[in-house]
């Protein structure tokens, strides 16, 4: 019961620390300081997510919401705006709005099974087929691996294609320079190659 | 009492977290910091799934020949694919910010707004890419 | 960041190291944390590291563009061409049992073939969206910020 209670402070002062993190960027109107609090969250998010035991998921978060999503945000800052053009100030149509979803969501979780449980529907259905197999069929030790390449193979080739679509979206938006950049390049080359 | 915030307290959080989130989006106009809110709604997405993944007293998901009690791994792997799904459309958004600000030279969204009007009525010259585009 | 001597040379010393550990993330996935998405991700990193603190036009002599154009293909090539492999080989689509005699051993290289594929794609994908962005922008002054 002892590492029980050590367990739910951890939690709570991790997940204060989000929330803290949370309004900090909600209250910055400088998108530096927003890009980098947004990696600090992923970061705290990490943390977390190795204290509920989803050790490949918090490295995988450590590796792109902290670092590689800063440098994409720090990167369409540079090419945008350093920061926003109006005040923060509260806005009482969107408190309503996410107090209505946060009522709903909160009253979605009564029925729900207790943070932790066992006996919930999800560790009855499938999952044990997937640890047994994974153990004397696959004989991989890592069960994320053998479920996400073998038993939902699909799914992830699925995903990679995503993953693979929106690289080329992103080249094709931005890859290649500006108009504006290549007709002047055009301009300063046409006179040299007549000379 | 005490009970019920032990048993949902984790669930509780995560949906504050996503409201913070869901806040930034609707309310601020810039689209940098709308996809900012937008990760965060994500990765507190993220927290729900994993929490409900969590095994009292269970172990990470990888076999080690002692326990047999583990933290459920099908959402472990779902979570794991959709992080990479997301920085990755995450990147797409960002490209399509600063191609709006190239072209129109703003990412507040109500300057936008009016550019749409005034687009409506015709009023060519008040575009700044209307310019380049007729040549 | 031209001028930050100890921003350059402990990158210099890093991003080997950082190379290597994105391979044992890859091939050591089937037994701890880690797997193609984190690999990928990592080796990404270390070109992303490698491009702000030296330039992107250094770090595209290291790494061309044009080789981003095969990579990222190729890695879901890869992916689909496994499950090919299974249905030409009497399975079912992305089975891996029938890939080697036994099916234990099957499914250890299809893993592994696949993981691998994914981790080609992710990397391509991730210095592909950075060349995109820092494509676009002078090299970052220190004070720009």
């Amino acid at each position: 019961m002892g590492s029980g209670l050590v367990n739910v402070a951890v939690d709570i002062s991790l997940m204060t620390l989000l929330a803290v993190t949370a309004i900090g960027i909600i209250r910055s109107r400088h998108l530096f300081a927003t890009a980098m609090l947004s990696g600090i969250y992923s970061l705290i998010s990490a943390a977390l997510f190795v204290t509920l035991d989803a050790v490949d998921v918090a490295f995988t978060e450590a590796a792109v919401g902290a670092g590689i999503s800063t440098v994409l945000m720090l990167g369409a800052m540079t090419l945008t705006r350093r920061s926003e053009k109006h005040a923060v100030k509260l806005h009482i149509g969107p408190i309503l709005v996410c107090l209505a979803v946060g009522a709903a969501l909160i009253y979605g979780t009564v029925e729900m099974p207790p943070f932790g449980s066992t006996e919930a529907a999800g560790f009855k259905h499938i999952v044990p087929e997937y640890i047994a197999g994974s153990r004397d069929d696959i004989q991989v030790p890592n069960i994320v691996t053998s479920i996400l390449a073998s038993y939902r193979g699909f799914d992830t080739l699925g995903e990679t294609a995503v993953i693979f679509t929106a690289g080329i979206g992103v080249w094709f938006l931005i890859g290649r320079r500006r108009r504006e950049d290549e007709e002047d390049e055009k301009k300063t080359e046409t006179p040299g190659d007549r000379a | 009492m005490l009970e019920l915030f032990l048993d949902k307290y984790n669930y509780w959080i995560v949906i504050v977290l996503m409201l913070f989130g869901l806040y930034i989006v609707i309310s601020r106009g810039n689209l940098v910091k709308k996809l900012v809110g937008l990760n965060v709604f994500q990765t507190s997405v993220f927290l729900f799934y994993i929490s409900l993944a969590k095994a009292e007293g269970g172990t990470a998901p990888i076999l080690t020949g002692k326990t047999e009690l583990f933290s459920n791994p099908l959402p472990h792997v779902l979570i794991l694919t959709a992080i990479v799904v997301g920085i990755a459309t995450t990147a797409l958004g960002l490209a399509l910010v600063v191609r709006i600000q190239e072209t129109y030279n703003t990412i507040e969204e109500d300057e936008l707004e009016d550019l749409n009007v005034a687009v409506m009525k015709g009023e060519q010259d008040r575009i700044p890419g209307a310019e380049g585009e007729a040549r | 960041m031209r001028h930050h001597l100890i921003l350059r040379v402990v990158s210099k010393l890093l991003i080997p190291f950082i190379l290597l550990y994105a391979l044992y993330v890859q091939f050591h996935g089937d037994y701890g944390p880690g797997g193609g998405f984190q690999a990928g991700v990592i080796f990404g990193a270390a070109f992303v590291l490698y491009a702000l603190i030296y330039g992107v036009e250094t770090a595209q002599k290291a790494f061309p563009a044009s080789w981003l154009a095969i990579l990222v293909p190729l890695g879901l090539l890869i992916f689909g061409g496994t499950g090919v492999a299974s249905l030409l080989l009497g399975g079912t689509y992305l089975d891996y049992d029938v890939l080697a005699a036994t099916p234990t051993g099957g499914q250890h290289l299809g893993i592994i073939v696949v993981e691998f594929g994914v981790g080609v794609t992710v990397t391509g994908v991730i210095i592909a969206i950075f060349f995109a962005y820092a494509g676009r922008t002078d090299d970052i002054q220190d004070d720009d910020w």
